[in-house]
């Protein structure tokens, strides 16, 4: 193994860069007693460890690509070779319609956010039981597992994000004001996929059928949600409406593509989304909490 | 003053389902035909699951400073208390209180990543241990040199050599600074240089004023570290005195254990594809019983129920004050290994001539099939070595200054030629 070894002086690259932290707010006193049931969320234990949050997250952008040949390159390849894939079969042959956007950038528009999710969704619903060895030798508040899990995800958006801003001027479609609204739509997506993420990474640990759920979950999701094709117009009311209106997705997707690529934002169901995304948020952490105690037994 | 560590009737209780300890968790249908059934059921108790206390009734308290020692058998409950005092778990019944920042080490190298550099594991690790980035900086260096890996530093840990990985993984956590340290048998990794090394800096740690609590299986360190230990049995306190009292009743409890036949004792350890099911230690390559004679041939035939593939005996000599004299270890074979013949359920080791000093042994024993803990038994044996002839001459009489004697010849200088 000698001959493998390289000894690089590298300090200040490979030194993760986090806010400096304040004085240690530690509790004088612990008191350990038998679980009493629902518990709200701990944020203050949460802040106190948002030094590891960052560390776990750290990790997984840092070993995502480790090994590989294209390394992060992938982060790029995945949304781009969908797009060509989907620009071949829905646009040239199927003849799907994109409106006044070109195909290829309607599709890539769409897969990014959902690309985003589902990874989060996927990371984040498998993240407690690939944590086995973490969960039975060490004590931390449990949901910083699920919500380290999206970093990766998170940074994997930011570089394909940065591609679409880049191919956009080849077809000549510029960004406008509604840009600024990007990062807010994003912020909604990441809690839709924190909450559902959170909610099935603590049925994972009782029930490993979940695993099985997920991967159909993320599939049915990406043909339910218009990521690839535009939202049918015209049948507002039916039951495929409300179908489409149930999955906060939906509207998301489609306010995000319009936030870069210009065009009409329903502020009416990103409203409903935004109340949507929030319940499940808080849905997911309840139900996490509530059975986060039996984790280190069960798992 | 009030104490650090303050344990009042703590009980934790486990559903053992009866049948199939292998699958712990549910599938979804049994939770969800549970469900839909309930309410046409008649209210009884569950049948299917038995529970089990791991811990019961236990109340102790641990003074600012002290250095406690937790001893018992397998199955005793020394972990489960560990892992409610960290947090890992939540208890049953009773309460802790617990003044100061707690850190427990249950493993060495809790979070390390192999793909990861030994300069990112430390953060990583330090930080999973409850340290600030801050405190890790601080005490990086001092992190790097004692694990001697300075060299290393941005080398993925996965090429690192199993040492190297010990090291670097208990330097982090031997420099974090809580005021309760808990630790479980992490000394027994390592080499005696670091293991040596690493005892001190705990002792300078409970030096400092800090209050330890240490799980372990080694007792002459223990009783190195310790000023006071607390006996454990079926998951109850059952002595809590000064540490060679406690140590002097867990010895007498090992020997009380092995009158029970081996195949009847439950406090074992491991996955049980193959169980040790008697233990014979015999006088002689004839299998004689009674004391075996020092510097003469002996047998310890191990019955187990029945082969697992890859089958690996280990087994420990401890001598009467819970020192380890020697292990023997199936895995390295040689050619002289003897499988009994009308049997498969037999492992045979001989040992000729037995250099142990006279005095009385116990054995331990564990069974490995690929690597992995099968059974594990304490005391699966006692015997007594009496004086006898070693390497051709009277031995000396032993007063518990020396164990064994080294195969040897003397020989008068003009021999040398």
């Amino acid at each position: 193994m000698s001959g493998e070894l390289t000894v690089v002086e590298s300090k200040e690259e490979t030194l993760p860069r986090a806010e400096p932290a304040v004085s240690d707010a530690v509790p004088a006193e612990t008191v350990i007693e038998p679980p009493c049931g629902w518990q709200f969320l701990n944020v203050r234990e949460l802040w106190r460890f948002r030094e590891l949050i960052f560390f776990l997250a750290w990790r997984d952008v840092k070993v995502r690509y480790k090994q590989t040949l294209l390394g992060a390159a992938w982060a790029v390849l995945q949304p781009a070779l969908m797009m060509v894939v989907f620009t071949i079969f829905f646009s040239r042959m199927a003849g799907l319609s994109s409106g006044d956007v070109p195909y290829p950038l309607f599709a890539f528009a769409g897969l990014l956010p959902w690309t985003f999710f589902a990874t989060a969704l996927t990371n984040g619903g498998n993240s407690v039981i690939g944590s086995e060895r973490l969960i039975t030798k060490i004590y931390f508040p449990r949901l910083a597992i699920p919500f380290a899990s999206v970093g990766a995800a998170t940074v994997d958006f930011a570089i394909a994000f940065a591609i679409l801003l880049l191919l956009m001027p080849f077809w000549d479609v510029w960004p406008t004001a509604k840009l600024l609204l990007a990062p807010v739509i994003f912020f909604l997506i990441l809690l839709v996929a924190l909450g559902m993420g959170t909610l099935l990474a603590a049925l994972n640990v009782n029930y490993r059928d979940f695993r099985y759920v997920i991967p159909f979950l993320v599939q049915l999701g990406m043909f339910a949600t218009p990521t690839v094709y535009m939202q049918p117009r015209g049948d507002e009311t039916g039951l495929r409406a409300l179908l489409m209106m149930a999955n906060p997705m939906t509207s998301l997707i489609s306010a995000f593509r319009s936030a870069v690529l210009g065009g009409h934002i329903s502020w009416d169901s990103v409203g409903i989304s935004a109340v949507m995304a929030a319940l499940l948020f808080l849905a997911g952490c309840l139900y996490f909490r509530r059975v986060e105690d039996s984790f280190a037994d069960n798992i | 003053m009030t104490a650090a560590i303050r344990i009042e009737k703590l009980g934790k209780r486990y559903q053992v389902k009866q049948g199939e300890e292998g699958s712990s968790y549910r599938t979804l249908r049994e939770s969800l035909s549970d469900w839909v059934r309930a309410p046409f059921r008649r209210p009884r108790k569950k049948n299917n699951q038995a529970p089990f206390w791991a811990l019961q009734d236990v109340s102790f308290e641990v003074q600012p400073g002290e250095v406690v020692g937790i001893i018992g058998h397998n199955g005793a409950g020394k972990s489960t208390l560990l892992k409610i005092l960290s947090r890992i778990t939540k208890p049953t019944q009773g309460r802790v209180h617990l003044k100061g920042r707690v850190g427990s080490l249950l493993e060495v190298g809790t979070g390390f990543h192999p793909e990861l550099t030994g300069r990112e594991n430390i953060y990583l690790n330090g930080s999973i241990l409850g340290m600030s980035r801050k405190e890790i900086e601080r005490r990086f260096d001092e992190i790097v040199a004692f694990a001697e890996v300075e060299k290393f530093l941005d080398t993925p840990v996965k090429r690192y050599s199993s040492g190297m990985y010990v090291r670097l993984a208990f330097a982090v956590a031997a420099h974090l600074e809580p005021e309760i340290l808990l630790v479980d048998e992490v000394l027994a990794v390592g080499d005696v240089a670091f293991q040596n090394k690493c005892l001190g800096k705990m002792r300078q740690v409970g030096g400092e004023g800090r209050t330890i609590l240490f799980v372990s299986h080694n007792l002459p360190a223990l009783q190195v570290l310790c000023d006071r230990a607390v006996l454990f049995a079926r998951g109850r306190v059952v002595a809590d005195a000064p540490v060679a009292e406690t140590v002097g009743m867990y010895l007498r409890s090992v020997e009380e254990r092995a009158q029970v036949e081996v195949s009847q004792r439950t406090d074992r350890a491991g996955a049980g594809r193959s169980r040790l099911m008697r233990l014979e230690v015999h006088n002689g390559e004839d299998g004689c019983s009674g004391p075996l004679q020092m510097g003469g041939p002996c047998r310890f035939t191990f019955h187990v129920d029945r082969l697992a593939p890859g089958l690996m005996c280990v087994f420990n000599i401890v001598d009467e004050f819970g020192q380890g004299v020697t292990k023997i270890n199936s895995n390295y074979r040689s050619q002289e290994d003897f499988m009994d013949p009308e049997s498969n359920s037999r492992l045979v080791c001989i040992i000729d001539p037995l250099l142990l000093a006279p005095g009385r042994y116990r054995v331990d024993v564990g069974l490995y099939a690929s690597r992995e803990l099968q059974d594990q038994i304490e005391g699966a044996a006692f015997f007594e070595v009496i004086r006898g002839v070693a390497c051709g001459r009277e031995a000396p009489r032993s007063r518990g200054d020396w164990k064994f004697v080294l195969p040897h010849r003397w020989i008068l200088p003009h021999d040398l030629g």
